[in-house]
Formats: C-alpha cells, structure tokens, sequence
C-alpha cells in the first residue's frame, strides 16, 4: 500500500465536496476503503438504470466548467462529440498538470484515485467511449503507480474492462507517462504526445479533439478535477449541483494558494462565496511578518498579473457595475476575467514586496522559453528574447528601452501561433510590464555590481 | 554494440504494446522502460525501439530529443531535481539548488566527480504549496530547508558507492 503524507487541517471555509475523504486519516487509497464510503455505487447504479444521454444531460444542466484552465463547459464539450463517424471514441484524463502554481490534481491522485476512475467510467458510458486514457505526467511517478493499481482493482471487480457489471458495455483505462513537457498539459499537443510523436498542438479548427481527435477519431479531453465532478454530479443531479456556487460558476473548485503567502496549500471552496481578498488574507493567513503585497498572479503564471493597490472597474454580464481592488474580486471564473486576467488553472501565486519584480517575471519568462514546443516561429524566437532580455536586466544589464522592447514582443506573439502558448508566453510580459512600467524602466539605473551580487535568487 | 534489453523489460515491452490501438503510441512507455534500465537512450536503443514499433530511428529520436525527461547521455547514479520555478523560486528553491551542488562539489547538469548524482534545475513539479521541492529519483521531498537538504545528501552518500558511472544502477 503507498501512502502519501495528508494534511492536518482543513479551513473552516473549505467545502469538500471532490476533497471530502482525501485528508481523513482514515482513508486509504484501496477499493474496499472507496466501497466503504459509497464509492462505485453511482457507477453501478448508472450502469443498470440510466440511459446515457441522461447522463450527458446532467452533465450540461450542471453547468460545470473544466478545471484544466480555459473554464470551457464540459457538458457542451460533450456535446460538441461527432457521434456519426463511425469511428470509436476516446476519452482522456489530462492529469499532466503543470501550469507553474497547480497541485490540485496531485491531491486527488494521491489520495483518491477510485474517485477519478469512477468519474472516468461514468463520463465514458455517458459518451460511449471505446477506450480511456489518463495522461500523467512523468513527474509524478508514485500517482501513474497508484492509479495503475486502482484500475487493477477495479478490473479484478469488472468496474472497468470488459462487460462492466454485466451491462453489456466496455471500457478500459490506460494509464500513460509524459516525459516532462509542459505542452503536454495543451489538449492536441497531449493528442499528438498520446500518438507516439513530438507534442506539436494541432490548428483548431479543423482539429478540434471532440471531431478529429486522438487517431483523427472523436475524442474528450478533461481535466482530473473535471472527471471527478461528474461522479458528483450524477449522484446528486445535474440540477442540484447548479445550485452549488453561483450561476455560470457552478459547484466547488480545489484553489491552490502559493507564493509568499503564510499559509500555501489548497482549499476546496464553493464558487463565488469568496473573494481574493478572503483566499489570501484570511483563509491563506496573509502575508509574512513585516511584508506587505505587491503582486498577485490570479490563475497559474501565464495569467496576467494584478500590481497591489490596482482597482478594476467595469460592468458584469449582468449590467451591474463594479469597482474593485484585489482583495473585492470574486473567487470564480467570471470574477477574475473581468478584472482583466483569469482564474486558469485556479493557481493563485502571491509575491511580496521582498523580491525584484524584474527578476518575477525573469522567472516566468524562463519557464515559457524552455516549455515552447518549437513549432511556430514567435513564440520559439519570441518566448526566447523575453527570457534573454528579462535574465539581462536581472542581471545588472538593464536598459531604459527595454520595457518597450518587451511590450513589443509580447504583441507580436499572442494570436498569431497555433496553440495558446503564444498566450501564454506573452501575457506575462505584457501585463507585467504594463502594470510595473516604473519599475522596469528604473532597472536601468541599478548599479550592475550590486544586480550581479544578490543574495536571493529568482532567476 | 548491438542493443537488447533484458528479459524482463522485454517482457514489459511486448505486454504494453498491443494495449494501445496503434503501437506507436506505446513509443513513451517503452523509452521510459528502456531509460530505466540502461539509463540513458543510446543511439543503439533508439534504433532498436524503432524496429520494434515499424518506425524510422528519426521517429524515435525526435520523440527523444523533444522530451526533456529523455536522455541521450548517461547521469550520475542519483537523479536530483530541484524545482527551479516561481513559487519555489521564491521560497529559496535556487539556494536550495546551490546547495545540492556545494554538496557534491558539482556544477548542474553535469556528473558529479563522486559518479553519485546529477543534479539539474526543473520545471515546476506541481507541489508549489509546500515549495520549495526536489525529486531525488522518483521520491519527492517538500518544504526543503538547509537542514534537510544536508540529511538528504548524507542519505545518498551512504547509500550510493562513489565511483564510474555505469549507466545501470540509474
């Protein structure tokens, strides 16, 4: 039996609904353990009374939205299933979570992995997959070997594999290791990973996975999170789970708090209940002695960042107007998009007024650099300058233009590459430096010796 | 040389492939089985791979050289990967770095003179809430301290002899 270390405390706030079991003592990772708790029992049940399309129906009247990054519905993504090719239908778990700042996926792996499989069956006998994968990444090598022996568990009780429960349906799940590429994480890049071949994302359209997908047959891609809500989903009806969370951001979502923050970690919290404000400072425990805020990055690093003290006005979808600082914007999907960025992954990294912004988006930058697939020529050259030019003025070799120079890189990258990588490599430049313009522009004036000798490190 | 793996990689080898649909896809899982065991991708073994699936040895070394996780080269017996990215960069992760390189008076991403380890910077691990991190192989090791760093490397001195690196012990 593996076992991973849980953790002690669980935030007053918090509302477990995916992490209800996972931090309980004494609950373990077995199938009898899952049983015991009323695991499979919404699979067995699904499987000898409930129609698929039923089940597909609840799923959209959910309302739920992937947790992977882009807040896509899945029921409609479902939907979106080319049913008439002939051609069999795959589903795949993307569990290569790697947006710097996500280590939801982690938790459920770890200490719930009967969770995700019944969410992987019952999403494959609503879609009439043929065969289901889950695309790990290689750096969690002790989550592909619990999740190999819970399908086998699973198998040995015929709730995967041949003839599940004597309904007549089939499935079975492949557990797949990545080999440390980030563009895995993007869905045609994993595709094409899953094919045996460089993870070059594919143009959309015509590739769209659900019509051209995994050996150009129609074919889902979820995140794990987004796996396991439809177990609950199902459980409780798609309507009643609408209820959850607040309209267009329904249910609850595992936000993960890192950064220079006093107390990191995840928190299952309804949508919408809570603010950024209520994440950082209360829940999170605010900031470290004698430090005080400078930036927040809302939803994994490629999410553009907010400068401590901004206020973001506008007006919701609903007509109403809003005037927010940080601290006001709303825990969900729609909050943080109207403040200019986005809730991603749900990755929320603090950074504190100890470091050199510079040397933050330094950091960042080398990340994108390294994880650029190559394939399209702004951003594997673009990605690359904005890593040189940040590592420089980190560096002590600062220049008054550079802001200027970054901004203009960053604007000739997003929206002319295949995949959202281009996005993703320059939205924290151009944010970064449009939000901090001051501060990049000073650089210049550093003395280089002292740049050169610094103590801490981001880069 | 001429390479073949050994019987039981072979073994898994011949197992994983008719579970996909099309046995390209099994490429990934029999280099990881390979890197395994061998540690490191030889020339040799990538063409061996490519007979096995009906591929061109480019088919396979693209897929190898894409990759950063696969490896052409050996490394030192022990793995060591410090998470080199924003929230373990801000809790300490680059001294944390320097650290296990001082330890083993090792520049990164090189042998180390001991033959013990290799130790390289990576790409966000995904525990960024008990940052900073390191894998020394496939175990993970959270909320890293000085402290802990030198009980870690003490562990794999003790456990690991010093001396030419092979390429199996990996």
């Amino acid at each position: 039996m593996f076992s991973v270390p849980k953790s002690t405390e669980i935030h007053p706030s918090e509302r477990r609904i995916i992490l209800k079991h996972a931090d309980d003592p004494e609950y373990d990772i077995s199938i009898d353990c899952y049983i015991r708790h009323g695991g499979y029992d919404v699979l067995k049940e699904a499987v000898a009374n409930r129609k698929p399309e039923d089940l597909c129906q609840e799923v959209m009247d959910s309302e739920v939205r992937g947790r992977g990054g882009a807040g896509f519905p899945a029921g409609m993504k479902w939907k979106f299933l080319d049913r008439k090719s002939g051609k069999p239908i795959y589903l795949i778990c993307n569990a290569d979570e790697s947006e710097p700042g996500t280590f939801k996926d982690r938790q459920i792996i770890h200490k719930d992995p009967h969770q995700l499989i019944e969410g992987m069956m019952l999403t494959a006998f609503a879609t009439n997959c043929a065969l289901a994968f889950i695309y790990i990444r290689e750096e969690m090598p002790l989550g592909a070997q619990i999740l190999e022996a819970a399908i086998e568990e699973a198998r040995a009780q015929n709730l995967v594999g041949d003839n599940i429960l004597g309904s007549g349906y089939s499935c079975d799940i492949i557990v797949h290791r990545g080999a440390a590429a980030y563009i895995c994480g993007e869905e045609t890049g994993l595709i094409e990973s899953l094919e045996g071949k460089r993870a070059y994302p594919r143009i959309k359209p015509p590739y769209f996975p659900a019509a051209l997908g995994l050996y150009m047959c129609p074919t889902i891609v979820n995140n794990v999170e987004t796996l396991c809500n439809v177990k609950h989903i199902v459980d409780m009806g798609g309507k009643n789970y609408a209820q959850i969370g607040k309209p267009g951001n329904t249910g609850t979502r595992i936000w993960c708090l890192s950064g220079q923050v006093r107390n990191p970690g995840y928190y299952e919290l309804e949508n919408g209940k809570f603010t950024y404000g209520d994440l950082i400072f209360e829940i999170g425990g605010g900031l470290r002695d004698g430090r005080t805020l400078q930036a927040v990055i809302p939803g994994g690093s490629s999410a553009k960042v907010w400068r401590a003290g901004e206020r973001f006005t506008g007006k919701l979808k609903s007509g109403e107007a809003f005037n927010w600082g940080i601290e006001d914007v709303p825990l969900d999907f729609d909050g943080p998009m109207a403040a200019g960025s986005m809730s991603g992954s749900g990755a929320v990294i603090v950074v504190d007024d100890s470091v050199d912004i510079v040397e933050v988006l330094a950091n960042i930058n080398a990340f994108y650099a390294h994880e650029s697939c190559g394939q399209c020529t702004p951003c594997r050259e673009g990605s690359l300058w904005m890593k040189k030019i940040t590592t420089r003025m980190a560096n002590g070799g600062a220049r008054e233009e550079d802001a200027d120079l970054l901004a203009s890189i960053g604007d000739q990258i997003a929206g002319r590459t295949i995949c959202a990588h281009g996005e993703a490599c320059s939205w924290p430049t151009q944010s970064f430096v449009e939000k901090f313009h001051d501060k990049f522009v000073e650089k210049a004036k550093e003395d280089p010796e002292k740049a050169k000798s610094r103590p801490f490190r981001l880069v | 040389m001429a390479f073949e793996p050994s019987a039981e990689t072979l073994k898994y080898i011949e197992a994983v492939i008719p579970r996909y649909p099309q046995k390209r896809s099994a490429i990934m899982m029999i280099l990881h089985a390979i890197q395994k065991e061998a540690g490191f991708l030889s020339l040799e073994a990538q063409e061996w791979v490519a007979a096995k699936l009906e591929l061109t040895p480019i088919q396979v070394r693209e897929v190898v050289t894409f990759y950063p996780f696969y490896r052409e080269k050996p490394i030192g017996k022990r793995h060591i990967r410090v998470c080199r990215t924003l929230s373990c960069a801000l809790n300490g992760g680059y001294k944390i770095c320097d650290s296990f390189k001082k330890a083993f008076d090792t520049e990164l991403d090189a042998i180390s003179p001991d033959g013990r380890v290799t130790v390289e910077f990576a790409e966000c691990l995904a525990s960024c809430g008990t940052a900073p991190v390191a894998m020394v192989d496939d175990v993970l090791y959270e909320n890293l301290n000085e402290e802990q760093v030198e009980a870690i490397c003490e562990q794999i001195k003790k456990e690991t002899p010093a001396g030419e690196v092979t390429g199996t012990e990996s």
